[in-house]
């Protein structure tokens, strides 16, 4: 007897349309197959079309778009082109779906259990009374992963943290017993540590309930660590696939290779040695406290920054790295405590001195869609800086956009017609315009793609090579930490809990935090066993 | 929770207040002599200075213009705005009269309006057909720009000349009111109907929805279920605002069809230049403005748990 896959794609395309009956290929010709009790992860990066393929599988394609060809199937069952009537009694009952963003994909005006409930009842084989659809949601909740599910099951999205919407949403998926999961980034607006707890629990429902996974994820460090299959997608094509350990160690496709290269938790150190470094102190922070309202941001924390080295501020959401930093480029003011830029005490200047001073000083925000006005020109974004101080303007774009290698052809894009990545370096050009001593970065690299993150990074420790910059840097992401830092400063509620040169927090944690968020990072065990 | 109730009755009264002392600014400051204001303009040259010096005497426009405000000020706030100048009635009783008609236009045209924006936004969501959406999504503007007298006056033609469905005036009987119902809900159904549209379509992409689709639901209960509630939530901020069209809106139709009411003793008293009369309906008119629009953010945490913490919070 044939034996069907829970979940089988062949041969799957879809088209967006572009413009007046031209229509631009997302996914282009898929297979995929997912067995019971396997973990198969699909990576990609932004634009490879992998929600559009899980979009297809679910049968939740937008309107517009259109299937070209290729089927689906669940368990042998062709479900090809159901309308969305019999696709209720597919969806929840035999696939369930776990959602990119905790914090958006739950109903704010409805109770947690209410919304679990709904689930139950959808997809109960027989109607049952309200004791046991409440019954039954509570089991659900309780088998996500929530102890204290009686409570839970009265509260509303907001008062739970994002880790416990996750698990709300993992119960929501479970709740119509579903022989497959989907999950399309179910970790990335989650904090690390938080992410390995989920990650592990949905490890173990697989391995309890003998339920399939079907994994969507950008970060290969969590494909290859929790994954049994993986398909690298780009492009809207399946580029290679495979088990972990054979696209770990002979990964055929270049693409793969690239990815594998740009994953922070495949490099060993930093990616160029620091010459620039210096015993000097390009900016000194001490005792800084800030609070809003009733909540201590900062609870006096202290960091020096040696000239023409990077030192990096870790730690998870409200942690207080960005209040940190934005007290450092002279944004926030804080409650006390000094900053110390050279010999200038920044903390004490008045509005006209601090304008002065942002010559030397000058900041990168997180996201480079946001940060970059949509009407300006490059040209105009780089110059912007120069224009506001005075200063001669005669080839400075140019030059600005060759230091991050970008070339003259750009000067008129709009930010419209650039990559996330390409917008970034013309952020940091802007930052570089007026030749500042120092750069804090929130955040720089994260709302970029692996390969093009380590394209940022690399620019970044060229560029302090070449003019010995000294560097803040704000990331939640250790991984990237090692590529990039000299010190690193670990935070936890507002407070400095350990500091120090990379390679000791690295290799010997003081701290127990430390510690534990060095053990959540994606593909960390994988580096040493290769 | 308190604090938030005290803050929000606090802004009521200011607006009430600034609409006061706004209006007497203007009625009884401004002009070069207030006490003209109070004569039939055509007969102004023919009343006899003693009738004038006596006429001001009564109405305190001889003494300190602050005396003056405080006495005014202090009337009113025990309901007493003077006597109209033209019936000689006070001008509470006179507004209190009339009240009953205009609430009763007023209240069922936003009623009707909200159902109606509703119904629109409703069937923009749920058709699968985009040109069903495209057509009802161009109701709203449509509602929007049709003047009241115009529509007015065009319902009037088609249902009452010609059809002879409705009365075209008066205000005897439940048949009456229909035409100037409808008359008044059309231009208030527009923005709220914009808006609906535009939140439904968001809400409908919104995450949650998804979750929802994943869970298993329909279109349709998907709609009923999250879609609705969370939608509604900002027309309700609207529907308060809108109550401003439907003063605006009431002073037309009641005129186009004859009707008794707040509007056309607003649109009499300002034709007579009747002063007292005027300030007491600007008065009443912020009065009703606050305090549906206190309502509306006292119910707001009730109905979005959110906001609810937010209130919560701040104690």
């Amino acid at each position: 007897m044939t034996h069907d896959p829970l979940l089988r794609i062949t041969d799957l395309a879809i088209d967006y349309p572009a413009g007046r009956r031209r229509w631009t290929p997302a996914v282009r010709g898929v297979s995929l197959h997912v067995e019971p009790g396997e973990l198969v992860a699909l990576v990609g990066e932004s634009g490879s079309g992998k929600t559009t393929l899980v979009q297809g599988a679910l049968g939740l394609l937008p309107p517009v778009a259109r299937r070209r060809s290729g089927s689906i199937a669940y368990s042998g069952v062709e479900v090809t082109g159901w309308n969305d009537k019999r696709m209720a009694r597919v969806r929840g009952n035999y696939v369930g779906f776990i959602p990119q963003d905790p914090n958006t994909s739950l109903n704010p005006t409805k109770r947690i259990g209410h919304q679990v409930i709904e689930a139950v009842r959808f997809n109960a084989p027989r109607p049952g009374t309200a004791a046991d659809y409440r019954a039954a949601a509570l089991e659900s909740l309780r088998t996500a992963g929530l102890q204290d599910a009686e409570r839970v099951f009265q509260q509303f999205p907001h008062e739970l943290s994002g880790g416990m919407k996750q698990r709300a949403l993992i119960a929501i998926a479970l709740a119509g017993h579903p022989k497959i999961i989907v999950a399309d980034e179910p970790t990335s607006a989650l904090d690390v540590t938080v992410q390995k707890v989920i990650l592990d629990h949905l490890a173990g429902l697989r391995e309890r309930l003998g339920i399939g996974i079907l994994l969507v994820t950008h970060d290969l460090g969590v494909a290859l660590e929790r994954a049994d299959r993986i398909l690298v997608m780009r492009a809207g094509e399946i580029v290679e696939h495979g088990p972990v350990r054979q696209i770990l160690d002979q990964p055929t496709d270049d693409y793969t290779r690239r990815l594998l290269a740009a994953s922070p938790a495949q490099h060993h150190g930093r990616l160029r040695d620091n010459t620039s470094a210096t015993g000097l102190v390009a900016l000194e922070a001490r005792a800084l406290s800030k609070s809003y309202k009733h909540v201590h941001a900062l609870k006096t924390a202290d960091l020096v920054v040696r000239k023409g080295t990077t030192h990096a501020i870790v730690g998870e959401s409200g942690a207080g790295k960005s209040t940190l930093a934005g007290i450092l480029a002279g944004f926030t003011t804080a409650d006390s405590g000094t900053v110390h830029v050279g010999a200038t005490e920044l903390t004490a200047l008045n509005r006209r001195e601090l304008r002065t001073i942002r010559r030397d000083l000058q900041f990168v925000f997180q996201n480079p869609y946001t940060s970059l006005d949509p009407r300006f020109t490059v040209r105009r974004l780089v110059e912007e800086p120069l224009r506001a101080f005075g200063v001669p303007i005669e080839g400075r774009a140019a030059e600005l956009l060759k230091a991050v290698a970008l070339d003259e052809s750009y000067l008129n894009r709009l930010p419209g017609q650039l990559s996330g990545g390409q917008r970034q370096r013309v952020a940091i050009a802007r930052a570089l315009a007026l030749n500042p001593g120092i750069l804090v970065l929130d955040e720089a690299v994260s709302a970029l793609d692996v390969s093009v993150q380590a394209q940022i990074l690399q620019l970044l420790v060229d560029l302090q090579a070449e003019s010995g910059l000294s560097y803040v840097f704000v990331t939640h992401d250790l991984g990237v930490v090692r590529l990039i830092a000299d010190d690193v400063t670990v935070m936890k509620d507002g407070a400095v809990v350990e500091t120090g040169p990379v390679e000791e927090v690295f290799h010997a944690p003081q701290h127990d935090y430390t510690r534990r968020l060095l053990d959540a990072i994606p593909g960390r065990d994988l580096r040493s066993t290769r | 929770m308190l604090r938030y109730v005290a803050l929000k009755t606090g802004r009521a009264a200011f607006v009430v207040w600034a609409a006061f002392t706004l209006t007497f600014v203007l009625l009884f400051v401004l002009p070069a002599n207030p006490v003209d204001l109070l004569f039939d303009p055509t007969e102004l040259n023919t009343v006899p200075p003693e009738v004038r010096e006596q006429v001001a005497d009564n109405y305190g426009f001889n003494k300190p213009v602050l005396l003056q405000y405080a006495d005014r000020l202090g009337h009113a706030l025990t309901g007493d705005f003077g006597s109209s100048v033209q019936s000689g009635r006070p001008v509470a009783s006179a507004i209190l009269d009339v009240l009953p008609e205009t609430l009763l236009l007023s209240a069922g045209a936003l009623v009707l309006a909200v159902l109606a924006a509703v119904g629109i936004a409703l069937v923009a969501t749920s058709t699968r057909r985009a040109w069903v959406r495209n057509v009802v999504e161009a109701l709203p503007s449509g509602a929007v720009s049709v003047p009241v007298f115009l529509s007015g006056i065009l319902i009037l033609q088609v249902f009452s000349f010609k059809l002879g469905w409705f009365p075209a005036f008066g205000d005897d009987g439940p048949r009456s009111i229909v035409l100037p119902l409808i008359t008044l809900a059309i231009p208030v159904a527009g923005p709220i109907a914009q808006l609906l549209v535009r939140s439904f379509a968001t809400e409908f992409h919104s995450g949650y929805v998804t979750t929802s689709w994943a869970k298993g639901a329909t279109r349709g209960g998907i709609i009923l279920r999250d879609v609705l509630r969370n939608a509604s939530l900002p027309a309700l901020t609207i529907a308060g605002i809108t109550f401003g069209n439907l003063i605006a809106g009431s002073v037309i139709t009641e005129t186009v069809f004859a009707r008794k009411g707040i509007g056309r003793l607003t649109q009499n008293a300002i034709n007579t230049l009747d002063v007292p009369l005027v300030q007491g309906i600007v008065v009443f008119v912020a009065v009703s403005f606050a305090l549906i629009n206190l309502f509306v953010d006292l119910i707001y945490p009730l109905l979005d748990p959110r906001m609810r913490a937010v209130v919560e919070a701040q104690k």
